[in-house]
């Protein structure tokens, strides 16, 4: 019998019941609760009469909707402008209190966006599985664990069952080798997998990212890789345990302590896929021809090395491309054949649970260093991923960098990932974005998204227009 | 979730085909903490002559008079009769909440979309397809009859016309299971509730660091 994969040994070990109609009971070890997908589930619970079945495995901290700017962020949730915003982020409050739910509530030096505050306490760990009502919550998987978003109905599910009704998917392996070239990042890599096999590419597959590129990757730049899996079309982004996860989360509040460590350990070393496991597709990059990455259009996959130009509809064999192509073109204002660093920006955004923790601001802050944002710019932002992110980032002098250069230094938050609060493009607009989606209208009515690395958007915001950061550094 | 089993009551018509959730319940609504309180918002643009807002008192609100749901004849109506594709559009669950709010425990159509169809049953709204003949003629029947009424029998998958004549409908037998004993997923679930502590306690044995209560 051939071995078994990385996630066939996570579901494996949270098999609870497997059913005549092919689905599974799956034992969920950690829920993370955020205001916008959580109140319908806690409202659920009170109408059913029911109580969380293990209190203690859920977790919770406001992000979406908070405010990132000091002056109304200060004054915590009462002082929060958007009425329903303010509703949204007070319900979460008061059901966390009632249902007795951990929370890092607004200002809390531990709130931040879930999935940057999960690893960060050690509350996401190896060999968990781990859901929340958001589908980026495939940033876990980079802890080697089983993670994956969900809708408010199954919120509710988890808060009462401690289980979810699944299907299993079938195992990918996305493979990079090689070795990265200078100023290329971990947003690069995951950004060329999805433009190599599309938004659809992982439909029906838990990926495991692996090769020599992944194993030299840090944690956060793992958690990048994995948080994107979304875009790729897979729920689930994986990457094995090894020295680099034991060490990131030694030590962590919620981490295993003195007496239990060894014992993980011990079985965390076994969260690898073996080395006879079969794995139903195999995608295969190679990491020295991997440049940093651009995306042109209003979909992840519509993305190209920076020194490109912007493709024309003719370069699409089918015709739903071709329109695609033709649509984004118009959406985004974009000319066939106008080279990417022509595109003229008038915003930038470094944040979100893609891009926003302390390895991501380091790699930022070095290219803006000793320059200033330019002129043509309306907005640049640096919002940090967690309140413990800002606070490191002050200690190493990072918002004086920023702030020296002309950049904001915000409060953490979700902030212009979505613009579900203030932060927003206006229509038209072009905006440098270290976020994971180029939709229409994401950040804002009419905004135009393109996704690249902290170090890119950096980059960009010094000059104003796309440039190779490698000219830079 | 309420359970299923006979409903006896009135019957409103929704005269037209493709019916989106949007129409159902507009997206200003999503925006809401709540998974109830949706009824008041049902069909908001064709039931209120103004633009509805989230949280706002409607019974004040001017009323479409032309909207049949505002008919004094279909008052308190729990049986929606309705057209081809019926709830098509965004996957939004606050569509069936909206009708199970307003007091639609069953929806008669000749045809639903897929999503809406399954969120009904997960919501205790039970949807019934019915071949299109036999809707013209409900259609018919309740035009001309004043506070027309429909006995619909889960149990005997049955729908009864007042003069005792009787219409057969399918229903997945699963799904049926759960309605008639108001089990939702969570339900279904929890009558595994032995089977998850018992899993759980050996888990725990295992990994008894995920198990901790944290120091926050
Ligand atoms: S940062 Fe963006 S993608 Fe991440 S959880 Fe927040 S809104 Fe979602």
């Amino acid at each position: 019998m051939a071995g078994k994969t990385l996630y066939d040994k996570l579901w494996d070990a949270h098999l609870v019941k497997e059913r005549d109609d092919g689905t599974a009971l799956i034992y969920i070890d950690r829920q993370l609760v955020h205001e916008v997908t959580s109140p319908q589930a806690f409202e659920g619970l009170r109408l059913a009469g029911r109580k969380p079945w293990r209190t203690t495995a859920n977790i919770a901290t406001p992000d979406h909707n908070v405010p990132t700017v000091y002056a109304e962020r200060s004054a915590g949730v009462a002082g929060i402008k958007d009425e329903v915003s303010r509703i949204q982020v007070k319900t979460l409050d008061d059901n966390c209190e009632e249902f007795g739910i951990t929370e890092f509530s607004i200002n809390d030096e531990r709130q931040g966006i879930v999935h940057v505050v999960g690893p960060e306490q050690g509350a996401t760990l190896p060999g968990m599985t781990v859901v929340c009502g958001d589908s980026h919550t495939a940033t876990h998987g980079a802890l080697g664990a089983l993670a994956h978003g969900i809708g408010t109905s199954e919120v509710e599910h988890v808060l009462a069952t401690q289980c979810l009704i699944q299907k299993k998917s079938k195992n990918m392996l996305v493979r990079v080798d090689g070795q990265l070239g200078k100023g290329v990042t971990a947003k690069d890599v995951v950004l060329a997998v999805i433009g190599k096999i599309g938004t659809a590419g992982g439909t029906g597959y838990a990926i495991e990212f692996g090769g020599e590129v992944i194993r030299k990757l840090s944690m956060e730049g793992r958690m990048t890789i994995c948080n994107m899996a979304i875009e790729a079309g897979a729920r689930v982004g994986m990457v094995a345990v090894d020295q680099t996860t034991l060490d990131y989360v030694k030590g962590r509040p919620f981490a295993p302590n003195e007496a239990e460590w060894e014992q993980a350990v011990a079985y965390w070393n076994t969260l690898h896929s073996d080395s006879d496991a079969v794995f139903d597709s195999v995608v295969e990059l190679n990491g020295a021809e991997i440049q940093p990455q651009v995306t042109w259009g209003t979909s992840p996959e519509m993305v190209l090395p920076v020194g490109s130009t912007v493709p024309s509809p003719e370069d699409f064999a089918d015709a739903a491309s071709r329109s695609a192509c033709e649509r984004a073109l118009s959406y985004m204002g974009l000319k066939a054949g106008q080279a990417i660093t022509d595109i003229k920006l008038d915003r930038v955004f470094i944040g979100s649970c893609t891009n926003s923790r302390i390895e991501d601001l380091r790699e930022a802050a070095a290219v803006v260093k000793g320059r200033k944002v330019a002129a043509s710019l309306k907005e640049a932002l640096v919002v940090p991923g967690s309140g413990l992110v800002k606070k490191q980032a002050e200690a190493e002098g990072l918002d004086r960098i920023f702030l020296e250069a002309g950049l904001q230094w915000r409060e953490p938050g979700c902030s212009m990932c979505l613009a579900m609060n203030a932060d927003k493009l206006g229509a038209g607009e072009h905006c440098a974005s270290t976020s994971n989606r180029n939709f229409e209208g994401r950040q804002g009515f009419g905004g135009r998204t393109h996704l690249v690395s902290p170090a890119m958007a950096a980059a960009a915001a010094v000059t104003g227009h796309f440039v190779d950061v490698r000219e830079l550094i | 979730m309420k359970a299923f089993t006979t409903l006896d009551g009135v019957v409103a018509p929704m005269d037209r085909a493709n019916v989106d959730t949007d129409m159902i319940i507009p997206k200003q609504f999503l925006k809401s903490i709540k998974r109830s309180g949706f009824g008041p918002n049902l069909f908001d643009e064709l039931r209120y002559l103004d633009e509805g807002q989230p949280g706002q008192d409607c019974s004040g609100r001017p009323l479409n008079p032309d909207f049949p749901l505002n008919f004094p004849r279909y008052a308190g109506a729990s049986v929606l009769l309705a057209r081809e594709n019926f709830g098509c559009g965004s996957s939004r669950e606050h569509a069936p909440w909206a009708l199970e709010d307003y007091g639609f425990r069953c929806v008669i159509a000749p045809s639903f979309a897929d999503i809406f169809f399954n969120n009904c049953f997960k919501n205790g709204v039970l949807p019934i397809v019915l071949p299109a003949d036999v809707v013209d003629g409900l259609f018919k029947a309740v035009y001309d009859n004043e506070g027309y009424r429909l006995v619909v029998d889960l149990a005997e998958q049955k729908i009864r016309r007042p003069d005792g004549s009787e219409i057969g409908f399918e229903v997945d037998a699963f799904r049926k299971h759960c309605l008639l004993n108001g089990l939702d997923d969570i339900g279904l679930t929890l009558q595994d509730a032995d089977a998850i502590a018992e899993f759980e306690q050996q888990w725990q044995k295992k990994s008894p660091w995920l198990f901790r209560a944290h120091s926050a």
